[in-house]
């Protein structure tokens, strides 16, 4: 319904008054269509990234921003036509729901008939129709979203910027509305940049995600490259729980307090290997690779959450579909599967 | 809870205080209908001061209604675009501005008014003119105003309802007027009742400032308690109180700039839910 | 963030700071040339210390103002905690009752005052009862006093309810756990709870009862108040001069009392002037 447009940060930073810095130059392309996710902790400049895509921010001298390869970065937002959609919805409480949508429209002087067209049609898709007349005061969390997105798209944005929309929701919602959220986006086929420090959100909207960290990019790709390859420390520790131990390779293992570690690679060195729970499997002690003890067990229903203390200080986390109750002091072994990383042990975490 | 000692010696003592605020208000009121207040009530009540006030001092009471609204006009025009471009800019310039605009605040009125007659007085046209007395109402009113405005600027996130309504393409001063300016509602109302009714009260500074031609209410009540007899200027004052109850009732109601209200919860299960346990709060305060 | 706003707020904000330059900061600045300018020149300044006449009616506004400003918290704190802490029928009436008279103007104020202790005034006609003579003290210092304690007491029990509405409950509750008696939660808690809220109002109160002058006005023009005494060095004596100087004085003293307190109290003070 609405074509995509493609966007490009060409060295993008970012330094504010006071002399911090919020990003370090950044360049990176959108595809039109593309759903990018910018993920990461507070203060780690996603959420800078996108205002400077919306027009809210400009960036120092030097970066530009494209829409399409036509330089905007010295087009103020009211002109750039962006949709966007805040953590805390924003919505005009002077106006009620049916007022808020056409708001956009209203501004760009839409003929009445076309534009109550087109925020009945918003209402609809967004499943608020019955909600047209109420105040804003009047909606909850969730209802309030719905009407800040239908305001958004109801412009015809060439891209949609998402900040944080779902942060102010309790968990069963937000997974609902991250639902209908990815299948509006996939219905539209708009381009749509979606900020977050929220990681399952990453995963589930993301056709790629951007992981940031103090102002810098610490690795651009799929959803499961960044699960499965994480290509630093800092982006294995911050998606998911991720398992650390230290060795020393030599002949084809992994040598650590904990036991010995099948190993592929070459050479002799430091290591630091790196595996998920679920790469673990529970055995008997004497059959695992590495060996220690039950130290306490979560029951989540569908599996069980143990953790593991081996030789030396490693403390090992292991998910597992077993039905049997680990107790607590029970010694047991666990295997490692192939899907593991090793970095060397010099590189800062 | 059984009520203490305390409680009894404390609620007197109130009332006692309550008293002394309001028995000559009722003295005031009564004498204003009494035919004669120094032989008491048993003179018998009349009407006649209250028409005798009217006679005397109508022009006053329309000169001091007509201020009053001039007045907010003035403080709403000035006032609410300077309180959002301090809410706008917090910094050491606008904070300067505010403090500069809330001086009037912190200088006697007499003052105000004597370096006003200096310097502006010799414009004959402008002295002698009701224009004169609504400069000095606006300078001492208009910190109210912004005061207001402010205060319900930075308890809502004005912020981001700009920017998203930039997003949406309004321009400055369409966001300005459209989202920026309903959104204070509560504040400039609030604001505006603080503004008459200063303004209708004002003695320091209209003193000074009137000429025998633009008496406002202030300024007749002392010139009836200085000239003229005991009851006539407590009609004067009742009339005076009888303007002066529905500003400080719409006060009570409206005086407080309203925080904006939170999200309603998810469904109807989840309000009922929500009210009990606001009451159970309460109770338990 | 750019220029353009910059250009948008400065055109918001021009129209308030030409009248407030026009009206006021050229008058004040005109004032003080002005009070340089008359016989003694700029000893004007000095004169009110070197003229027994305006060096006691310095200090006499000075020690009502503070009389005034310590009998009016006084009074507040007692009423202002025990209306804020206290439910029972009837009490949202005496609020009302009691801020009622929060917007009255000086001159009627000073209008109550004859009606409670003029010539014709209640305490006049209890006294007379009682002791067989009338008390009649509204045309003095004793009547101002009364006034200005009339004035200040609806605006400074506001204050204190509103503070003490804000003071953590949980605070004084863990000081009667610890087996503080009410006297010394008060005094321990409460009191300093109030602090802010205390030097605020009081600051406020001292200013005005320094600069007022409808109240004085009324009662009579021989109580030599400041303000009083302006009015008269204007009025009667023509003495624009002095008159000007003797009101940059107050308006400094007024000015000083507000910020001293708005330092101690770290809110805004002058905001409920």
């Amino acid at each position: 319904m609405i074509s995509g447009t493609s966007v490009s940060l060409v060295e993008c930073a970012k330094t504010f008054p006071d002399g911090t810095r919020a990003l370090s130059p950044l360049s990176f392309e959108i595809e039109d269509g593309e759903t990018v996710v910018f993920l990461g902790p507070s203060g780690c400049g996603k959420t800078t990234t996108l205002r400077i895509i919306a027009g809210l921010e400009s960036p120092d001298p030097g970066g530009r921003v494209l829409f399409d390869g036509e330089d905007v970065t010295q087009v103020p937002i009211e002109l750039r036509n962006v949709g966007m959609v805040f953590q805390s919805y924003a919505l005009f409480p002077n106006m009620n729901v049916e007022q808020n949508v056409a708001y956009g429209l209203k501004v760009r002087k839409l003929p009445g008939a076309e534009s109550a067209r087109r925020v009945r049609e918003m209402l609809e898709m967004m499943d608020i129709v019955a909600l047209k007349d109420r105040e804003i005061d009047q909606l909850s969390g969730g209802q309030r979203q719905r009407v800040a997105l239908a305001r958004a798209i109801a412009v015809r944005p060439r891209v949609l910027l998402l900040d944080e929309p779902l942060t102010a929701l309790d968990a069963l919602l937000r997974e609902r509305l991250r639902v209908d959220i990815d299948a509006l986006l996939r219905r539209l086929g708009i381009t749509a940049i979606y900020v977050t420090h929220d990681q399952a959100e990453a995963m589930a909207l993301g056709d790629r995600i951007v992981v940031m960290s103090h102002g810098d990019v610490a690795q651009v790709g799929t959803p499961r490259q960044i699960y499965f390859q994480p290509s630093n420390r800092f982006v294995a520790d911050f998606i998911g729980t991720m398992n650390r131990v230290r060795g020393f390779v030599s002949n084809g293992v992994v040598r650590t307090d904990a036991g010995t570690i099948p190993w592929n690679g070459q050479g002799e060195e430091e290591v630091e290997v790196l595996f998920r729970p679920e790469n673990l499997t529970i055995t008997e002690p004497e059959r695992g690779h590495l060996t220690g003890v039950v130290e306490t067990a979560f029951f989540l229903g569908d599996r069980t959450r143990v953790i593991v203390r081996g030789a030396g200080d490693t403390v090992l986390v292991v998910e597992t579909s077993d039905r049997h109750e680990f107790r607590e002091g029970e010694k047991v072994g666990l295997i490692v599967g192939p899907d593991m990383l090793t970095f060397p042990d010099g590189e800062a975490p | 809870m059984a009520r203490s000692r305390y409680f009894a010696y404390q609620l007197a003592f109130t009332l006692l205080v309550c008293a002394f605020l309001i028995v000559p208000v009722c003295m005031s009121v009564m004498a204003g209908f009494t035919n004669n207040f120094f032989k008491g009530i048993t003179s018998g009540f009349t009407l006649r001061w209250v028409f005798e006030v009217w006679d005397l001092y109508a022009d006053t009471i329309f000169l001091s209604m007509g201020i009053a609204l001039a007045c907010l006009a003035c403080t709403i025009v000035l006032g609410v675009p300077a309180a959002y471009v301090l809410a706008k800019r917090p910094g050491r310039i606008t904070r300067m501005i505010e403090e500069f605009l809330v001086l009037p605040l912190a200088v006697p009125g007499l003052a105000i008014a004597l370096a006003l007659i200096i310097s502006y007085g010799q414009i004959r046209g402008f002295r002698l003119s009701w224009t004169f007395i609504l400069v000095g109402h606006v300078l001492y009113t208009l910190p109210f105003m912004i005061r207001a405005v402010l205060a319900v600027l930075s308890s809502t996130d004005f912020r981001t309802l700009e920017e998203s309504a930039a997003s949406l393409g309004a321009t400055f001063w369409q966001r300005f007027f459209q989202i920026v300016v309903p959104n204070c509602r509560s504040g400039i109302l609030a604001g505006s009742l603080m503004v008459v009714t200063l303004s209708i009260g004002e003695f320091n500074l209209t003193w000074m400032l009137h000429t025998p031609l633009t008496k406002t209410l202030p300024v007749g009540l002392a010139d009836s308690y200085a000239s003229m007899r005991l009851e006539i200027g407590s009609a004067y004052t009742f009339v005076f109180l009888v303007m002066l109850i529905p500003l400080l009732m719409a006060l009570q109601i409206w005086g407080q700039p309203r925080a904006p209200r939170k999200a309603v919860a998810e469904d109807d299960a989840g309000v009922v839910a929500a009210r009990r346990r606001e009451s159970g709060s309460q109770a338990a305060r | 963030m750019n220029n353009r706003e910059l250009h948008h707020l400065s055109i918001l904000v021009l129209p308030s700071l030409t009248v407030f330059a026009a009206f006021f900061l050229l008058p004040m600045a005109r004032l003080v040339t002005v009070a340089g300018s008359g016989d003694m020149g700029a000893y004007a300044y000095v004169a009110f210390l070197t003229t027994p006449r305006y060096l006691e009616s310095l200090i006499a506004t000075v020690v009502l103002s503070a009389s005034v400003t310590v009998a009016t918290l006084a009074i507040s704190v007692v009423s202002g905690l025990f209306l804020e802490r206290n439910r029972f029928a009837g009490r949202k009436i005496l609020i009302a009752l009691i801020t009622f008279p929060l917007a009255f103007p000086g001159v009627v104020v000073g209008f109550m005052v004859i009606m409670l202790a003029g010539r014709q005034g209640l305490i006049g006609d209890i006294t007379k009862v009682l002791a067989g003579d009338k008390l009649v003290f509204a045309y003095s210092m004793a009547g101002l006093f009364m006034g200005y304690v009339y004035f200040s007491i609806p605006r400074v029990v506001l204050t204190i309810m509103a503070a003490a509405e804000k003071l953590n409950p949980a605070l004084e509750e863990a000081a009667r756990s610890l087996g503080a008696s009410p006297w010394l939660v008060v005094k321990d808690v409460i009191l300093p709870g109030l602090k802010p809220a205390l030097i605020a109002s009081g600051a406020i109160c001292f200013a005005t009862a320094m600069g007022a002058f409808g109240t004085a006005f009324t009662l009579a023009t021989d109580i030599d108040v400041l303000p009083m005494t302006i009015y008269t060095e204007f009025t009667l004596n023509a003495n624009i001069a002095m008159a000007a100087a003797l009101s940059i004085v107050l308006g400094l003293i007024t000015w000083v009392a507000l910020n001293a307190a708005r330092s101690l109290a770290g809110s805004t003070v002058a905001a409920a002037g």
